[in-house]
């Protein structure tokens, strides 16, 4: 079986987030940048059990510049056979997918396994454009997966519950929290990432269909009004009047 | 020219999630001048579908096709976007919940149109182009983004827009979009479906703990007083992972993000993973033993104290205003 992984590259979530030029860029400084972990602790740990279970090939797809080595050699490293790195800096959500699905085009995956969200922009968008791209079947918000005959027996989160579904491969998967359990990588995988192939490839040309204009932050800390824990009452009265909620 | 909105159905019933987005788009319809019209794929009632002229839809498309009673994201997704071009609409306007997370980028594709997931504002149009505010860096800013094309899709995050009810009931027509067998590529085995509970992601209260209530044994009071209200209960990822409570319940990063408009925190320090579930509450209440605890800083309000005496004084002080209202 022969499954893609597309892996992005986030800021840490304990990063200060920050912007610049007039509030229209983000501050990369003093920011250290992972592995967007939805892609590395559930999309990528699940697409190498089932190549261990059944044998067969993982790559990982990047979009993003040379300073992302570092990232892909990660992802090697946990145990993807081969690297691809598409040479661009992302413009938006659609050339991301669209780079993603050009190279699928060309190598006949079985499955492509693509994390949630990023933790950055928290859009939900590449596996599902690929898969429109692609004109594959999709489910996301995938907890549970596993692959016999072709077939591919999928657990997702729907409101309020769980629902099991059934899919014939070739498919997009999107994973979240409980498809697999984090791999931390070892020391023969980190010495073997550093002779496993990476290739790169120059990106196709994409329209820009959205563009960011400008960030905002908070604009102040937010004011906590203290109740004593003796007069529980006084937070049930704010709550009531002031806060109107209940 | 008009708005489309994807209104989901359930059991034959109207999600809330998707009343919130047929409203989003009535409002959208509104300020362009032009119709707001909702599509709704599979089995529901005339009566049910006409309510949602109630928040300003003039028209529903129904398709009643059975197949769709089960949700397959390339079918609904070609279904949809066959009602956008048939209708000739310029936006198209979903909920970001479970299933819109995935058909709305989709959409997106097959209409060549720039996406917004997750927006918490109306759009303000400048010419062909729009910008929409949407959450980002799990809610540690905001963003504009600028939709750079004549066909718009917007994922409106639920709890964002408080729909305002209105008189007026929408009319059905039937909607028969050409679908093949093999459009559906999902076949629904079986759903678990957590019975008796407020589900999470759509509860407008919620009632969460964490590490600090030491010990599951302990969560009696925290049941109570989220039944008491109403309220949905949840935790943090520390108890989800051993286990004191069901993973569903876990909000944060890696679990559920949730919009509700009173969040009680209880126990819970508020590391920046969880905050990140929960930052789009309105209201937050943060109960916790320790004063350096960073939740506070999130807390609209906050009472410095044990648990295991606030909770129970909590739920009589609610029980005697609910007694006096």
């Amino acid at each position: 079986m022969k499954i893609l992984v597309p892996i992005a590259k986030v800021p840490d979530t304990t990063s200060k987030i920050a912007f610049v030029d007039n509030n229209t860029k983000f501050n990369p400084d003093g920011v250290t940048f992972i592995m967007n972990p939805t892609d590395e602790w559930y999309a990528l740990v699940r697409a190498i059990e089932l190549k261990e279970k059944q044998g067969g090939e993982v790559v990982v797809i990047h979009v993003g510049l040379a300073d992302s080595e570092q990232i892909i050699r990660k992802a090697l490293a946990i145990g993807a056979d081969k690297a691809v790195r598409v040479d661009a800096d992302p413009t938006d959500a659609y050339f991301i997918a669209a780079q993603i699905a050009a190279h699928a085009k060309t190598e006949n995956y079985d499955l492509i396994i693509a994390g949630k969200e990023t933790i950055d922009y928290n859009s939900y968008e590449v596996g599902g454009m690929v898969a429109e791209l692609l004109d594959l079947p999709c489910v996301a918000l995938v907890q549970k997966l596993e692959i016999e005959n072709g077939v591919a027996t999928i657990k997702r989160e729907i409101e309020g519950g769980t629902e099991t579904v059934e899919v014939k491969l070739p498919m997009v998967v999107c994973a979240q929290k409980e498809l697999a359990e984090a791999r931390i990588p070892n020391m023969k995988g980190i010495m073997g990432a550093r002779t496993k192939p990476l290739t790169v490839v120059p990106a196709d040309a994409t329209e820009k269909l959205t563009t960011i204009t400008s960030y905002h932050l908070p604009d102040k800390a937010n004011e906590c009004k203290y109740v004593s824990p003796d007069n529980v009452g006084e937070l049930v009265r704010l709550l009531h009047e002031e806060a109107k909620v209940v | 020219m008009a708005v489309l909105s994807f209104v989901e159905v359930s059991q034959g019933k109207i999600k809330k999630a998707s009343v919130e987005a047929a409203y989003y788009g009535s409002k959208v319809a509104e300020g362009l001048g032009t119709d707001s019209i909702a599509v709704v794929l599979g089995t529901a009632s005339a009566e049910e579908l006409a309510t949602l002229g109630t928040v300003g839809v003039k028209k529903v498309l129904h398709a009643s096709d059975a197949r769709f009673n089960n949700f397959d994201s390339k079918a609904f997704t070609k279904a949809v976007s066959e009602a956008a071009n048939g209708a000739g609409a310029t936006v198209v306007v979903l909920s970001f919940n479970q299933n819109g997370k995935l058909l709305a980028p989709r959409i997106c594709v097959r209409l060549k149109a720039a996406y917004v997931p997750g927006a918490v504002e109306l759009p303000v149009f400048n010419g062909a182009s729009a910008t929409v505010k949407k959450n980002v860096f799990s809610g540690k800013a905001t963003a504009e983004y600028q939709l750079n094309t004549e066909k718009k899709v917007i994922a409106v995050n639920p709890n964002s827009l408080s729909p305002v009810r209105g008189a007026g009931a929408a009319a059905v027509e039937t909607f028969a979009p050409e679908m093949a067998d093999t459009d559906f590529a999902s076949v629904v085995k079986g759903a678990d479906l957590i019975v008796g509970e407020i589900p999470l992601s759509e509860a407008e209260l919620v009632v969460s703990a964490g590490r600090g209530m030491k010990g599951p044994e302990n969560w009696g009071p925290i049941e109570e007083l989220a039944k008491l209200l109403g309220a949905a209960t949840a935790c943090s990822r520390a108890v989800a992972d051993v286990d004191w409570r069901p993973h569903h319940e876990h909000v944060g990063q890696t679990g559920l993000t949730i919009r509700p408009n009173l969040y009680i925190a209880v126990g819970i320090s508020g590391a920046i993973q969880h905050l990140a579930g929960v930052n789009g509450s309105k209201v937050i209440v943060v109960i916790n033993t320790d004063p350096e605890a960073p939740f506070f800083k999130a807390a609209d309000y906050g009472i410095i104290g044990d648990a295991a005496v606030v909770v129970p004084k909590l739920i009589e002080e609610f029980k005697k205003q609910k007694a006096a209202h």
